[in-house]
């Protein structure tokens, strides 16, 4: 099946141009090359079948008629060695560490502005930046306890960061469904060839949440707050709390008295102590931040205040995910643990650095340029693919608002098998890790790998035509 | 239980059983119509439109068409999504309300329900519902039982379900009721017909036919049909599953697995109007109800029905709400306070 598989440009997963399947993907390679064209077909229509009548599915925004799409799934597994896993691991968890140690920081002494590692302007000017926790204490010291970060590697295979999530991250459910899609499709390849399992993900986070609970609560009530059926993870959050065995509320399930947080049931209200809340800061309580918002619940950030409830993540996280303090987390990094970043950044450019702003001004059409606080594609200009009406929009843009963007090279991103049509075909990939913050930092082995199954295409966001693969982390290297 | 969830659940079951009744009668009508011969445009009208006054949607039709034509009445009940109780429309609510309690349910409920949400989403189900309506009914008829069944089968009878089952009876008893209203022009007011035609037979056939009540009903009287039997059957039956006294009895014994209160007793509405009805039918009679008339009588018991959901949905679903402006303000308050205090 795969034979006449190529690589075509850039870092392939699987080829190695001169030595042929790397190591790790070997076995595999073999199992799948057994199969007839006949048999793939009919395993793929299969699984496709599934996640359709699973309601396996997201939403798409401004897409008002059968808002749902099924998340496009491509059964070719990425592979990972236990070799370059635990090295990702170490340098995740450095930065996580790093990450959370920063927040507290900032909310706090502000140590790492007073010493000029961080031009103080940038913080104090990120839209996440939240000025009413500052000396806020939140519970165990924990900022972050759920960040998706994302991946990528350069022509030589090495992992960079592309970026942190450390607000909402969304993902995790494919990662559990495109497994027990691939361990449906494939059953007997999972124990010949040695794949770690993911399945524990929901016990894990469970235990991260129940980590904060507020003192003097013995047996935690534990819910996940959702925007509602309408948000495009919704999928998710029932997913997580079906699996958590926890419940689901919407903002207007609760409501606060007493700086307490309290569920509407059939039984009458009941106490709420920890929120896994998918909604983002602005949302979440209509008396401190946007008074508009319709979602939140009146009251939640006195409650959080008074340490009756716990949120995760904490609120003013939104700030790590600022594009302008990705360039600042080597920094970080050096500055709380002295040590060296394990997994490099991406080269960046500021454009509110004078130096930087002149260089990415001259190389608009080399460039990725993004907003600093946009996320899922969006508010993004792609150089070297963009039109000289978009480049020009953009330079309007970073001239009059230079603390709002920054500038990357175009990284080709490594390239896998992907199944298009009839064929198998190199489509470019990321790999967005899920790491808890608890009583220790635990990640689950490999994460979300999204494909943009467009030729040629860089951009991976389920919204603008990316699709995933189930990731396969081994317990040796081949 | 979350107050909105247990609403989801009565809703999705309730939509369901919707679904399922609307198939039965179109379906069986759709039948009859080829058993009676020379109908001319006003015997069709008189056919049809009884059937849209049955779900209680009159004015909402009459807006969509202007004449009870079989296929504006067919199209309004089972495609027309501007019809909120059309099947397709009482699949999609269904859903949309499992959708929001995906985490309550179980994965084979789930996935039966989006099959069924896909298959009528599809051009696939026009085109079934094109070249045989009966096998189209088929297939509707048999997803919602299979649903059904699995809310029975899979689901755990929590608090949860016995709302759900609350949803499923009010629909149930409501439907039956009104489907044995369909023919009421043909009765007199108050008491019994004296003669019977054999298209009355045949309409009052099609009634039973409609709450699948046929075989059951043959067993018990034999092949007579008479307006007297028919209603007894589907009104005062212990017995049948869809009787409207079975559905009764069915919706009051849940309600009271939700409080804990025993028979005979109540704490709230909901379960004083149950029980209330529960007697008036274990106690009535098939010769009272057709000397007071059996439309006015049935007009009642809808009413009826439709205050136990009243009194439900406010005793555990309606925690009254402050609106938002409200809401911020008592919170601004109680933040003022404890400002000043600290």
């Amino acid at each position: 099946m795969l034979k006449q598989y190529q690589v075509n440009n850039g870092f392939d997963e699987m080829l190695d141009p001169k030595a042929g399947v790397r190591s790790h993907y070997d076995k595999f390679h073999q199992l799948f090359n057994g199969l007839t064209p006949a048999e793939f077909e009919a395993k793929r229509q299969a699984v496709d079948m599934a996640f359709l009548r699973q309601g396996v599915t997201f939403n798409v925004y401004g897409d008002a008629a059968g808002a749902e799409k099924v998340f496009p799934f491509d059964l070719l597994p990425r592979i990972i060695p236990a070799k370059e896993w635990e090295h990702l691991e170490r340098g995740l968890t450095q930065r996580i560490t790093a990450l959370n140690l920063f927040l507290h920081d900032i909310y706090h002494e502000q140590k790492i502005l007073k010493d000029g590692v961080i031009p103080e302007f940038y913080v104090l000017s990120a839209r996440h930046f939240r000025r009413e926790f500052v000396n806020f204490n939140v519970p165990k010291d924990i900022y972050i306890h759920i960040c998706g970060t994302d991946l990528i590697r350069d022509k030589d295979g090495n992992y960079l960061v592309l970026e942190d999530n450390g607000r909402c991250p969304s993902g995790v459910s494919y990662v559990l469904e495109n497994r027990r899609a691939l361990k449906r499709a494939f059953p007997n390849m999972f124990e010949r060839i040695g794949v770690r399992p993911v399945d524990n993900y929901p016990q894990e986070l469970l235990k991260t949440l129940k980590h904060i609970s507020p003192a003097g609560v013995a047996d935690p009530t534990v819910v996940v707050l959702t925007p509602g059926a309408y948000n495009s993870a919704y999928f998710e959050h029932t997913y997580l709390a079906r699996q958590m065995g926890i419940e689901i509320v919407e903002g207007r399930d609760l409501f606060v008295r007493d700086s307490r947080v309290f569920m509407r049931t059939t039984k009458g209200p009941q106490p709420v102590h920890v929120i896994y809340r998918r909604l983002d800061d602005d949302f979440i309580d209509p008396t401190v931040f946007r008074r508009d918002s319709m979602l939140g619940v009146p009251g939640l950030v006195q409650a959080y205040r008074s340490g009756n409830v716990s949120l995760a993540n904490s609120i003013g996280t939104g700030i790590a995910d600022d594009k302008v303090m990705y360039y600042f987390v080597p920094r970080m990094i050096k500055y709380y643990l002295d040590q060296e970043p394990i997994l490099p950044n991406v080269e960046t450019y500021l454009a509110s650095e004078e130096k930087d702003k002149k260089y990415i001004l001259e190389n608009l059409p080399k460039l990725v340029v993004k907003a600093a606080n946009e996320s899922g594609g969006y508010g993004m200009l792609m150089g070297p693919k963009a039109s000289k009406e978009e480049i020009d929009k953009f330079r309007e843009l970073i001239i009059a608002e230079p603390r709002n963007y920054i500038a990357q090279p175009m990284i080709n991103l490594s390239q896998h098998p992907t199944y298009c049509g009839n064929e198998f075909d190199g489509r470019h990939v990321d790999l967005r890790p899920f790491i808890l913050s608890g009583e220790r930092t635990t990640i689950i082995p490999g994460g979300l790998t999204r494909v943009a199954l467009r030729k040629g295409s860089l951009v991976v966001n389920s919204s603008q035509g990316g699709g995933s693969k189930d990731t396969w982390v081994l317990y040796g290297d081949e | 239980m979350l107050s909105r969830v247990a609403h989801s659940l009565y809703w999705m079951a309730r939509y369901i059983e919707r679904a399922e009744n609307i198939a039965r009668i179109v379906d069986v009508n759709l039948q009859l119509l080829l058993d009676i011969r020379h109908l001319d445009e006003k015997g069709l009208v008189a056919h049809w439109l009884p059937i849209v006054q049955a779900t209680g949607d009159e004015a909402e039709f009459l807006k969509l068409h202007p004449h009870a034509t079989g296929h504006a009445v067919t199209e309004f009940l089972v495609f027309q999504t501007e019809n909120p109780n059309s099947i397709v429309s009482s699949i999609c609510s269904a859903r949309e309300n499992a959708r929001m309690v995906r985490d309550q349910i179980t994965l084979e409920l789930w996935e039966e329900l989006n099959r069924l949400y896909w298959f009528v989403k599809t051009p696939t189900a026009r085109q079934v519902w094109k070249d045989s309506p009966s096998d189209f009914f088929q297939q509707i008829k048999a997803g919602s039982l299979h649903i059904i069944g699995l809310t029975d089968a899979t689901l755990i009878h929590n608090e949860g379900w016995w709302f759900a089952q609350v949803g499923k009876f009010l629909e149930r008893a409501d439907k039956t009721s009104r489907i044995l209203d369909l023919r009421y022009k043909s009765l007199p007011e108050k008491g019994l017909p004296e003669s019977i035609t054999q298209t009355d037979a045949l309409e009052w056939s099609a009634i039973l036919r409609s709450c699948s009540a046929w075989d059951a009903y043959k067993s018990i009287y034999g092949g007579d049909i008479h307006p007297r039997t028919v209603a007894e059957f589907l009104l005062l039956s212990e017995d049948f599953p869809r009787s409207v006294e079975f559905c009764v009895v069915e919706l009051n014994r849940a309600l009271r697995y939700i409080s804990g209160v025993a028979e005979g007793k109540f704490t709230n509405d909901a379960e004083k109007l149950a029980g209330r009805l529960v007697a008036e039918l274990q106690f009535g009679t098939i010769d009272e109800i057709f000397e007071a008339g059996l439309h006015d009588y049935l007009d009642l018991v809808q009413l009826k029905l439709n205050n136990i959901g009243a009194a439900m949905f406010n005793t555990y679903i309606f925690q009254p709400f402050n609106p938002l402006e409200q809401e911020i303000m008592v919170q601004q308050e109680e933040q003022q306070q404890q400002k000043n205090t600290q």
